[in-house]
């Protein structure tokens, strides 16, 4: 286990290391833009220049490995936050993505599991067509279109909740307020739909095989009751592919969605990455692949030695 | 031993007979025709109805893409007009017979602007500046903009502004534009007094004094004297008082005359000979509409944000993105079925150094990948083949996956191994022998891939990752993005692209998911 473990991970950071080295040079390649105003255009220039950006693409890509395995220096936002680190960029970013994502699961996840545990026990009863038609329907339309509903029910219809997310000075200087809260709550419900259609499906769909298995009718033939051969036996081995499904996810939160914080102007990572595209901010760009990178990979190993774990059967070695 | 069967061992010799002694002895044909595996798919996906709605749907789309510039519209793509843009579905076939698509909003207004949009359907009516036509004449009128007014609401307490009334209207947004100045040449001027002369239908009105009494000189539709908005009516000494607003309310006109007293159409503006001399006009434009076009204006799906046809925009981004994503399908069936077929084939060193690469093109995040190609290649190939790009970078790595584990299943197969002996080519065996056993799951993700593809298309371009739109072409994301900011104001700008992408992805997953059950039937139920 130990060592498959450590083979996986190895792998990944060589997987990442070439990844990173192919779009570090494809975005170098691409033309640089100054500023218009002369002194901001000296003082860039000089900053470029004192960070080795002016001499060939291998040199400059050593210095970047350098830097950020000595200093943990990504380089420098030069359009989004003049002249600061982007490590620092970027985490400034990180809280209300992690938030929303964050709350999102914890509203969606037992709704979700229960919807499909529920549609799974009924099935082929017209709970379960119901059920499983508008799972059908949920997990199929785009998410920008729950942003759409989400805003004008709850904002211009009922007026419940604000149009998009507050600012930090508006909700009083912290990410946890109260106010910051229900602010965030119509992002979070716009993320939900999916997620809980998505669980839903997943989970009826492995409890639904769990329940017609042998081990079931043995269960019964015992003389437990058909709730209690459910709870105990079906339950346990359908959550043995959901955990880690939901284990991945957890990593997933990183990353956000980039639609969702785009319609409800969420100041976080994904609205960062749009940023970075738009102004040609390059660093930023930069960054964001290699985090992006990383979290698909991590999401991936987390998921598959998570299976390990959760369920001895499963050999990893084997696998 | 039973007693019958010891009975039957003692049959006499004569007893026997040759039974088909002359004829040969052969299997008989059968009776009915062979069902291929083809064929017994396509039995098992008539069985699946919501598979076949969800077909029916998606054809029917896709006949309203191809079908719409020829049938259902009168408007092609480059026609637009500034004026009528943003507004909502109007037809006048199904407002007078049905009461739908009347081209309203609701909106709320102040006593001024109520009596301003009424105005246009008084001065629309009072062609002579008779003067005699009060607001409920005026109501009556077919260029009316207010089609219903509601009861008066007092608004207090509203920041800036002082208390007043307010009512929630439904006006057609065609006619709210009005009346409109505009500079034509005389030859023009004589061919819209022949048109009027031939159908009745009046464009030309009379112009405006621009004196106090006009609130707006550059608002045509302040044809009647007014105080900063509100409407006068001036006693003999020349001082105007203001008129409260009632239906019986009568505008005093503030026309331009001459000496006679008769009001004037048009004056000269300078240059040119006879027929290039200009003329400034006052037109009713929904009528003027009607002289330069021929029809009133009237679109099924409303304007889009720059005044095309949404019906023709949205048929012509149904048939981008599902262009696109057929195309990406094919491209990614090539490529997945000859990668994955010589990876599961040759298997061992090949297959491991293949993997290896096909899953670090996999791990890059596509949307770096659509961003990459978008910044290096949009201007040199343009943005729909850098689209296709992205996609077919990432894209094909699924089904070389799902092409190379049917490899792994079938290649040590005996009937392989009887063709190898035979002494077939590799390649024979990859293609005659075994690719096609993957067929099924290659025709059911080839169909999956298609409402990914639009979807991602659509995320891409909502997100100004990918900018399709232009004049001529446009897609589904494209429209989406274009009433992201507007849409609460003009909501039939969401809607209807809205409606068409959740409608293709539920129908295409719907049909995808009937077309797998089809040809594998063992998956059934079973989700991705």
């Amino acid at each position: 286990m130990l060592k498959y473990v450590i083979k996986r991970i190895v792998l990944m950071f060589v997987t990442l290391f070439i990844i990173v080295t192919m779009c570090f040079f494809l975005i170098k390649l691409l033309p640089q833009e100054y500023p218009q105003e002369a002194a901001q255009k000296e003082a860039m220039m000089a900053r470029l220049e004192a960070q080795g950006y002016n001499k060939p693409l291998i040199v400059q890509y050593i210095r970047y490995l350098k830097n950020i395995f000595t200093k943990w220096d990504f380089g420098t936002s030069w359009k989004i936050d003049k002249m600061k680190p982007v490590w620092q960029v970027f985490t400034d970013r990180f809280p209300p993505t992690i938030l929303i994502n964050l709350y999102s699961m914890l509203l969606a996840t037992p709704i979700g599991i229960l919807l499909g545990i529920y549609a799974a026990i009924k099935k082929n009863k017209w709970q379960d067509q119901l059920i499983s038609t508008s799972v059908m329907i949920f997990v199929s339309v785009p998410s920008y279109v729950y942003g759409f509903l989400v805003q004008y029910y709850l904002y211009f219809k009922w007026d419940l909740l604000p149009l998009t997310v507050y600012s930090l000075a508006d909700a009083g200087g912290s990410w946890f307020t109260w106010k910051m809260f229900v602010s965030m709550l119509a992002p979070v419900i716009a993320l939900s739909f999916g997620t809980i259609a998505q669980l839903c499906r997943f989970t009826r769909a492995e409890l639904t095989e769990t329940l017609t298995s042998d081990y079931m009718l043995l269960a019964r033939t015992k003389g437990l009751t058909r709730s209690q051969a459910t709870a105990r036996h079906a339950m346990k081995n359908a959550m043995v592919p959901i955990l880690p499904m939901l284990l991945g996810s957890v990593v997933d939160i990183l990353a956000g969605s980039f639609v969702i914080e785009q319609i409800f102007s969420v100041p976080g990572v994904g609205q960062l990455y749009l940023n970075s595209i738009t102004l040609l901010d390059y660093d930023v760009f930069m960054m964001d692949t290699v985090f992006y990178t990383f979290i698909g990979l991590a999401a991936g190993i987390v998921t598959d030695i998570s299976y390990g774990f959760i369920d001895p059967r499963i050999r990893m070695g084997e696998r | 031993m039973s007693k019958t069967s010891l009975e039957n061992r003692s049959i006499p010799v004569e007893k026997f007979a040759f039974v088909n002694r002359d004829e040969k002895l052969t299997d008989t044909k059968f009776v009915d025709k062979p069902v291929g595996y083809l064929k017994d798919a396509w039995i098992r996906f008539c069985k699946n109805k919501g598979s076949i709605v969800a077909a029916i749907i998606i054809a029917a789309i896709l006949m309203f893409a191809f079908l719409t510039p020829a049938f259902f519209t009168r408007y092609d793509l480059t026609f637009m007009d500034v004026y009528y843009s943003k507004k909502a579905p109007r037809n006048i076939w199904l407002r007078d017979h049905l009461g739908i698509c009347d081209g309203t909003v609701e909106r709320d207004f102040n006593e001024k602007n109520l009596i301003l949009m009424l105005g246009i359907g008084v001065g629309a009516e009072d062609y002579e500046g008779s003067g005699k036509l009060s607001i409920a004449d005026g109501k009556k009128s077919y260029y009316q903009p207010m089609r219903e007014i509601g009861d008066p609401k007092e608004v207090t307490g509203m920041i800036g502004s002082k208390d007043k009334t307010i009512y929630t209207c439904r006006l057609d947004t065609y006619l709210e534009y009005g009346f409109q100045y505009r500079s034509i040449e005389q030859s023009e001027y004589s061919k819209i007094r022949e048109y009027e002369e031939a159908t009745g239908i009046h464009v030309l009105y009379p112009l405006v004094e621009d004196n106090e009494w006009n609130f707006d000189p550059a608002n045509a539709n302040y044809w009647y004297k007014s105080k900063k908005g509100t409407p006068v009516k001036l006693n003999k000494s020349g001082k105007g008082k203001e008129i409260p607003y009632s239906e019986d309310m009568v505008l005093e006109d503030n026309y331009m005359r001459d000496e006679e007293g008769n009001p004037l159409y048009y004056i000269y503006t300078g240059g040119g000979d006879i027929d290039s001399a200009q003329y400034k006009v006052r037109v009713l434009y929904y009528n003027y509409y009607r002289y330069v076009n021929g029809f009133e204006p009237e679109y099924l799906f409303g304007t889009d944000s720059q005044g095309y046809d949404l019906m023709l925009r949205l048929a012509s981004g149904i048939k981008l993105s599902f262009l696109v994503a057929l195309a990406v399908s094919a491209i990614n069936l090539t490529i997945g079925a000859i990668y994955g077929a010589i990876e599961g084939y040759y298997g061992g060193t090949t297959d491991l150094v293949m993997e290896r690469i096909s899953d670090i093109i996999n791990n890059v995040p596509f949307i770096v990948v659509a961003t990459l190609f978008q910044l290096h290649l949009a201007v040199k190939v343009g943005p729909i083949v850098c689209l296709l790009f992205a996609y077919v970078t990432t894209g094909w790595i699924g089904m070389a996956y799902r092409v190379r584990t049917q490899f792994y299943r079938f290649k040590n197969q005996e009937y392989v191994m009887a063709a190898r002996t035979l002494g077939a080519s590799d390649s024979r065996i990859i293609w005659k022998h075994i690719f096609p056993n993957s067929l099924g799951t290659i025709i059911t993700s080839s169909v999956l891939v298609i409402p990914g593809v639009i979807s991602g298309e659509s995320m891409l371009s909502f997100l100004g990752i990918v900018k399709l739109g232009n004049e001529t072409t446009t897609s589904l994301g494209t429209l989406l993005a274009d009433s992201s900011s507007i849409w609460t104001t003009y909501p039939h700008l969401m809607i209807f692209p809205a409606l068409v992408i959740s409608l293709l992805m539920i129908c295409f997953n719907l049909f995808g998911n009937g077309l797998r059950d089809a040809f594998n039937p063992s998956l059934r139920g079973v989700e991705e």
